[in-house]
């Protein structure tokens, strides 16, 4: 049980608080939330900067072009991000988190040459085409077809929850290359260029209003077999390994930035007299404790993967945590707009106080509906408790 | 940065559980179910030998000079086992009183606050001397030693906790002696941690029970456990374990080594002290609330059975109770959380 940093951990810290409080004053305005082509030059932006300054691919192995920082940087550097202010991932989350790893992981060297330096450098985006509407948490299940004809996969399909779909240049597509009933043992992973023929892609609108997401209709797109990742059907081990690369640090800049709306929630609550009734000031307790505690499983998570490669017992219960918190903070936040909250766009105050953030807080307060959903229903997560840490028998064998 | 139990905690961990199972057995322990001398000498003085008391204690003043990380080890090994008697507050108590180091028993309790009912000892027929602490809001007062000869207290017939005979206490208390010279706030804070470590022993142990009932029990022709019914239960239970056990022993850290509070003061742009007392509270508050409601959960797996006395699954929740209304009740907990928002 040491808590403490290293000297070499302190100085990684303090040269990253230095060069963002350099460099952050000079971004460019936020692009609006609706204007994905400006976000994409944003977000691109932002990575060229991180690229140039060494902090690219914090996470990924030196090997792939990354820094190879251990867990516990990583852990630094989202904490200092976060601090700072720094702008999120945004665009280049697939291709940094998930696409990138996968293809250090797996790739020819002919792949990571051509695929992993502008994923770096921030010159392209990618998207991902895994869950389909017939195949949520049973990803397993998914249709999508392709059928070899000499050097290509012609591929039939759909995907849905395709992020960024319209400004990516890349899909990580997960394919069905074995027989229709043959599950895990016949998918097979591609790299998908977005400007094929046969790509439709159709946004999808979130309960938020917002469009990030996308379904992608696939009418016989010759995708060259050159761009498989791994061996044909053997594309579920390839995602799989994917997974592995979770250090801990998943939901780092969530769980912090969930801190600091608690912060802002009980400055608000003062200002608006909702301090002096109990129950508000207990809510503010609880959430105070649950964040200071999931604060401090991310540190046992983080130092486990440094010590054994992977986060542990703690990575699954902090998913199944935070979601409920973070849904739990949102409420209040609702509770102390009151009438506020009916409005979704900015509102003046009360007594001349000046805007309320109610735009900010209604808008977490939507989107916090998706954190018992996306990456892992509850309802699973409670699953794979039960199963794989208790060991309680399956549901159906 | 290793927030996993060292080497020599393991191995303390595993020699306290080794220990307790030879002397403090739950069948053992249970036999003296409702009696005013629950707290058995010979298993006491076994645990006062292998250092229990002394454990906070530092080797130059004769103790065994852990700290509070190591003391999470072993309360939450301590509440595995219901151990009956004043455990906390004689291992608390022992770095600024002699007598507690060297295994003579002692109670803490709360200065008398806003509850309505008169303050209740615990194990009366134990304990030589109770500790009145200020409670969290008067931190800066003194506490006093009281002599438990001193004290007009009244037998209870019938404690929630079968394990935990009790005695009111005539108010006002007698003035007793100040413990002079002691840091009030640290001694508080000390009795919270070990007294959460203690939730989170019974938080895991009801788990254990129920999951293991689980397996083994079929009704529609097969293990309730693969009903996602129950499973989904346990799985939130054993969650609650394991955020309650994480804020615990990084709460424990945080009083042992002042590099790690000031580190965690500035993430939280707080100052040291405000430190120390959020994570202890907030340490405390998830500790109650896993070790209760895992109980009540674990009652409701066992189904009908849970609801009887046999099934020991009633025990851990009794004691849940006692020890979430000491040092800190949940309400006091939260309110102080929020003064640290």
């Amino acid at each position: 049980m040491d808590l403490r940093y290293t000297d070499a951990e302190e100085s990684f810290r303090s040269d990253l608080r230095a060069w963002l409080a350099e460099v952050l004053p000079t971004l460019p305005a936020k692009p609006a939330a609706t204007d994905w082509p400006g976000r994409r030059a944003y977000d691109q932006g932002w990575q060229a900067q991180l690229f140039a300054a060494g902090y690219a691919g914090v996470d990924w192995p030196v090997e792939g072009g990354g820094r190879g920082a251990s867990p516990i940087e990583q852990l630094i550097f989202k904490e200092e991000c976060e601090r700072a202010g720094a702008p999120y991932v945004g665009t280049g989350f697939v291709g940094l988190l998930h696409a990138g790893p996968t293809i250090i992981a797996e790739g020819t060297l002919a792949q990571r040459e051509r695929f992993l330096p502008p994923i770096l450098n921030g010159d392209e985006v990618w998207c991902q085409g895994f869950s389909e509407p017939g195949s949520g948490s049973d990803l397993a299940s998914l249709r999508t077809r392709a059928v070899r004809d000499g050097d290509h996969y012609v591929v039939s399909g759909s995907k849905i929850w395709t992020s960024h779909a319209e400004v990516a240049d890349h899909c990580e597509l997960l394919v069905r290359t074995g027989p229709e009933d043959s599950r895990h043992k016949g998918i097979s992973w591609l790299i998908m260029p977005m400007d094929l023929p046969g790509i439709e892609i159709r946004p999808l609108t979130t309960i938020a209003g917002s469009t990030e997401f996308a379904e992608l209709f696939l009418d016989e797109v010759r995708i060259p077999v050159e761009n498989r990742v791994g061996e044909e059907n053997d594309g579920w081990r390839v995602t799989m390994v994917t997974l592995s690369f979770e250090r801990g640090t998943g939901f780092v800049g969530e769980l912090l930035e969930s801190m600091r709306l608690l912060r802002s929630l009980t400055g608000l609550a003062q200002r608006t007299g909702a301090w002096g009734d109990a129950a508000v000031r207990k809510r503010i307790g609880a959430l105070t404790a649950s964040f200071d505690g999931l604060w401090a499983l991310t540190k046992r998570n983080v130092s486990e993967a440094a010590r054994n490669g992977i986060p542990g017992v703690g990575g699954t219960v902090f998913k199944l945590a935070y979601s409920e918190q973070g849904q739990q903070l949102t409420e209040l936040a609702m509770d102390l707009l009151d009438r506020a909250g009916l409005a979704a766009s900015g509102l003046d105050g009360a007594d001349g106080q000046g805007e309320l953030p109610n735009e900010e807080l209604v808008d977490a307060w939507i989107k916090s509906i998706s954190l018992t959903i996306a990456a892992g229903t509850s309802q699973v997560q409670r699953n794979i408790v039960g199963e794989r840490i208790l060991g309680l028998p399956k549901e159906k064998s | 940065m290793d927030f996993d139990l060292s080497d020599d905690q393991r191995a303390l961990k595993d020699g306290i559980a080794t220990l307790l199972d030879g002397v403090l057995p739950l069948e053992a322990t249970r036999s003296a179910e409702h009696r005013a001398d629950v707290v058995d000498p010979t298993a006491w003085a076994a645990l006062a030998e292998a250092g229990v008391f002394s454990l906070l204690v530092p080797e130059s003043d004769g103790g065994v000079g852990f700290g509070l990380a190591e003391g999470t080890v072993v309360f939450e090994e301590l509440g595995r086992v219901l151990a009956p008697g004043p455990l906390v507050a004689t291992t608390a108590l022992a770095p600024v009183l002699p007598a507690a180091a060297e295994g003579i028993a002692h109670a803490v309790i709360d200065a008398p606050g806003r509850s309505a009912a008169p303050p209740l000892l615990e194990h009366p027929a134990t304990c030589a001397a109770v500790v009145v602490l200020p409670r969290i809001e008067q931190v800066a007062e003194e506490a006093v030693l009281v002599p438990v000869g001193d004290l007009s207290a009244t037998p209870v017939e019938r404690s929630l906790d079968p394990l935990t005979p009790l005695a009111s206490l005539a108010t006002p208390l007698p003035v007793g002696t100040p413990l002079e010279g002691i840091d009030t706030a640290a001694l508080r804070q000390r009795i919270m941690v070990l007294a959460a470590a203690t939730q989170v022993g019974i938080a895991g142990e009801v788990v254990a029970i129920a999951t293991e009932y689980a397996k083994g029990r079929e009704q529609f022709g097969r293990p309730i456990g693969g009903f996602q019914a129950i499973k989904h239960l346990l799985a939130d239970a054993l969650a609650r374990t394991e955020l309650a056990r994480a804020a615990v022993q990084s709460a424990a850290v945080i009083l042992d080594d002042p590099l790690v509070a000031e580190r965690e003061a500035d993430t939280l742009s707080l100052s040291t002290v405000q430190l120390r007392w959020r994570a202890v509270a907030g340490a405390k508050l998830l500790a109650d609330d896993a070790a209760i409601t895992n109980a009540r959960t674990a009652i409701q797996v066992h189904g009908g059975m849970g609801f009887t006395w046999e099934v020991p699954v009633h025990l851990y929740l009794k004691r849940s109770r006692v020890l979430a209304s000491s040092f800190g009740t949940r309400s006091e907990l939260a309110d102080l959380l929020a003064a640290l928002a």
